[in-house]
């Protein structure tokens, strides 16, 4: 590591900046490399869609260090805002919002455009987050989690269930059938459309997303606010003792990372043109955590590489390579029925040899390698 | 003002569990025909079937009293108890021709080996993904827990099947074996109970009484202190995973032949509806985590016959958080250090 810290000090100043430039540069003109409708472009659309998701996640579980098992109900809400909003599923409501696009504008229904639906997705989600919070706040770990897992699951079961809870002249859900056809947004001036034939839009408006969640992750992150997370998850008590105010500090973490998830969902429902309870289980909650444990808990820039690198590895690896290496040994199954098994084994085996992740943050590293929270913990345990 | 939330901070749960019962046993008796005879059935399924999340509660509730972590995998580790039973019993040859005391018999040797193996993979999973992580921070060994937990599940996946797989209805389940005024008991419940209480009587009697059962409750209260008195504590750790995957193996022969059909998922949900139970009799309480999973089994059985099966998660679930947050030390749990 230290090797590693002298080659970074011996770079000039202006390295960091042109490094990124040349990131963003190239991340930018990425979809025009290859087809308009390639996969490789979907993958990396979806990827960046759990970007967002898993940056959202890590400011509960990486910044404030609250386990958070119930994730995939913001993901939930997301969907379902596009699926109420941006539909003809109440079809008996005319409700239109300013740009939209040719087909949203005369269907029946309600329409919203799509950074109307962002903003309303953020404030449901955030609103969400705080009630889910407001139980946990006295809990602590392992509980909390549990919590959070009854909640996402009440979240899934309202979804499933819902096409039999009849409101607004409508049912709250469609149940396992879905949601169908959702709007597309309209399109910006010399962009080209968004449909399911040209994907590039689609990739250019989640790059904007994860853009602007990595920049609030950032600021977030060395403001007043991500020192109080930090603090809390370093020691509770210690933090209260100095100031920190448990509650607002911790429900404001639970409302912005479900705002971003809610952010992620809207993407997502509108990309996948459909919003069906099937996509709510709880072991979605599980892929985005193994992500950011993938990539370090906290760290941002490893926690955008974990989430790119597992919807690779759910997209091509598990089916392609897994698969082909089981018909050759003639296993008789599907590894690709398999991925949350193997997501799985991935938590068994990072928590086990690398907890640290593949991009530490510093400060967990510090408290890993040196032991630093072991001692304390161990402290604690004579003491208590 | 101050009365009143006293009443409600002790009596409020008690109350919100027993709304269910009340509420269904005042609709049937003031209805058509007034009889309290179904609820009286749906609360004898609910009994029996509550004493399978009893059993498998016990196991949670020993592991967090003696380690402080949720054993995320002990449910899927009961899934695999339901799925050695079936394997076992067809390969030993017992199926519905066997006569009945061949079936008795094999169902007894079934019994043994689906405790065996159940108890020794949670002694395996403790040693390889807990272990090494005992002086991590807490959240470490309870996302290995989750691992596991999907890790099992996907075995379970790759052994039978996506779907709910039958198995033979060995015991008759669903065939009465006496009736008093209306209240049906089946075979099946008498099996579950049948089964439970003495093997729950035994785990208390080896805790109270032998060397190893003090030994597990001196590490419970203090693991430093333990040690200092040449208490192995890293034996008594993986003798109470032992016990907690033995119980777990037993409750899983259970639920195959009350059930008759098993699938990969039950381990997930039932091991949350075991870990309400849990929480519900008091984290670490062995009597609280029986009581709790008997209560949990009456509400499901309620939930399923009178507001639908579909609901029956969001319900248990909705009781979890209840508990959580306005009781997190049980119904008549001692406090505990998380609740503190």
């Amino acid at each position: 590591m230290s090797r590693l810290d002298q080659l970074r000090n011996s770079l000039p100043p202006w390295w960091n900046r042109a490094t990124a430039g040349v990131v963003i540069a190239f991340a930018i003109i990425f979809p025009l490399l290859f087809g308009q409708s390639s996969s490789f472009l979907d993958a990396t659309t979806t990827a960046l869609a759990y970007v967002v998701m898993a940056l959202g996640l890590n400011i509960v579980v990486g910044f404030a260090g609250l386990l958070d098992l119930g994730y995939v109900a913001f993901f939930a809400f997301g969907a379902y805002t596009v699926g109420w909003f941006a539909s003809s599923f109440y079809f008996k409501a005319h409700v239109h919002s300013f740009w939209l696009s040719a087909v949203a504008a005369h269907g029946p229904g309600i329409h919203l455009n799509f950074i109307l639906l962002v903003i309303v997705a953020m404030v449901i989600c955030a609103i969400a987050g705080v009630l889910i919070g407001l139980p946990t706040l006295r809990l602590r770990g392992d509980y909390i989690a549990i919590v959070t897992l009854g909640f996402g699951e009440i979240i899934r079961v309202f979804a499933t269930n819902g096409d039999g809870i009849h409101i607004f002249g409508g049912t709250l859900t469609a149940g396992r059938q879905g949601i169908p056809v959702v709007d597309q947004p309209r399109p910006l001036p010399f962009i080209d459309s968004f449909n399911s034939l040209n994907l590039r839009p689609w990739y250019w408006t989640a790059l904007v997303m994860v853009f602007i969640v990595l920049f609030c992750n950032v600021r977030l992150r060395d403001s007043r606010l991500g020192r109080a997370w930090i603090a809390i998850r370093e020691d509770e008590v210690a933090a209260a003792s100095m100031g920190v105010p448990l509650v607002r500090t911790k429900l404001l973490a639970y409302a912005t990372g479900a705002a971003f998830g809610g952010m992620a969902g809207v993407f997502l429902g509108s990309y996948l043109t459909t919003v069906n309870s099937d996509q709510f289980q709880f072991g979605f909650s599980i892929f985005v955590l193994a992500m950011i444990i993938l990539g370090g808990l906290g760290s941002i820039w490893g926690v955008v590489v974990g989430a790119m690198l597992l919807s690779y590895i759910n997209k091509y690896f598990i089916p392609d390579v897994f698969d082909k290496v089981a018909n050759s040994l003639h296993l008789g199954f599907q590894p690709s029925d398999l991925s949350f098994g193997i997501f799985g084994f991935l938590l068994v085996i990072i928590m086990l040899l690398r907890p640290e992740g593949l991009l530490p943050e510093r400060r967990r590293q510090m408290e890993l390698k040196e032991g630093v929270g072991a001692d304390e913990a161990l402290a604690l345990e004579v003491s208590a | 003002m101050q009365v009143v939330r006293g009443f409600l901070s002790r009596y409020g749960l008690i109350l919100a569990l027993a709304a269910l019962p009340i509420f269904y046993g005042v609709k049937d008796l003031t209805g058509k025909h007034p009889s309290l005879a179904p609820l009286a059935n749906n609360l004898v399924s609910g009994i029996s079937n509550g004493s399978i999340w009893a059993m498998i509660a016990v196991g949670y509730t020993l592991v967090y009293g003696i380690i402080e972590l949720i054993n995320f995998a002990h449910g899927d580790v009961f899934m695999i108890g339901s799925f050695t039973s079936q394997a076992f019993w067809s390969l030993i040859g017992v199926t519905l021709a066997t006569s009945t005391f061949g079936v008795i018999g094999g169902l007894l040797v079934t019994l043994v080996v689906a405790m065996v193996c159940c108890g020794t993979l949670n002694v395996m999973i403790e040693r390889v993904a807990y272990r090494p992580l005992r002086n991590a921070p807490k959240l470490a060994p309870l996302i290995t827990a989750v691992g596991f937990s999907f890790i099992l599940q996907n075995v379970g996946l790759l052994w039978l099947g996506g779907s709910q797989a039958s198995v033979d209805n060995l015991i008759h389940q669903g065939s009465k074996v006496f009736s008093i005024g209306g209240v049906v008991i089946h075979r099946e419940d008498v099996l579950a109970v049948g089964l439970t209480v003495p093997l729950v009587i035994a785990l208390t009697l080896f805790i109270n009484q032998s060397r190893l059962g003090k030994a597990m409750r001196a590490t419970a209260q203090d693991p430093e202190a333990a040690r200092l008195m040449g208490i192995n504590v890293d034996t008594t750790i993986s003798m109470t995973f032992l016990l907690g995957g033995m119980l777990a193996g037993a409750a899983g022969l259970i639920y195959a032949l009350y059930q008759t059909q098993v699938w990969f998922f039950q381990g997930f949900r039932g091991g949350l509806f075991a870990f309400t139970a849990a929480v519900m009799g008091g984290i670490g309480n062995i009597r609280g985590a029986v009581l709790g999973g008997i209560i949990i089994g009456c509400i499901q059985q309620i939930s399923d016959n009178r507001i639908g099966p579909q609901w029956t998660d969001a319900i248990i679930f909705g009781y979890l958080i209840m508990i959580m947050v306005f009781r997190p030390q049980g119904l008549i749990g001692e406090e505990t250090r998380e609740a503190g």
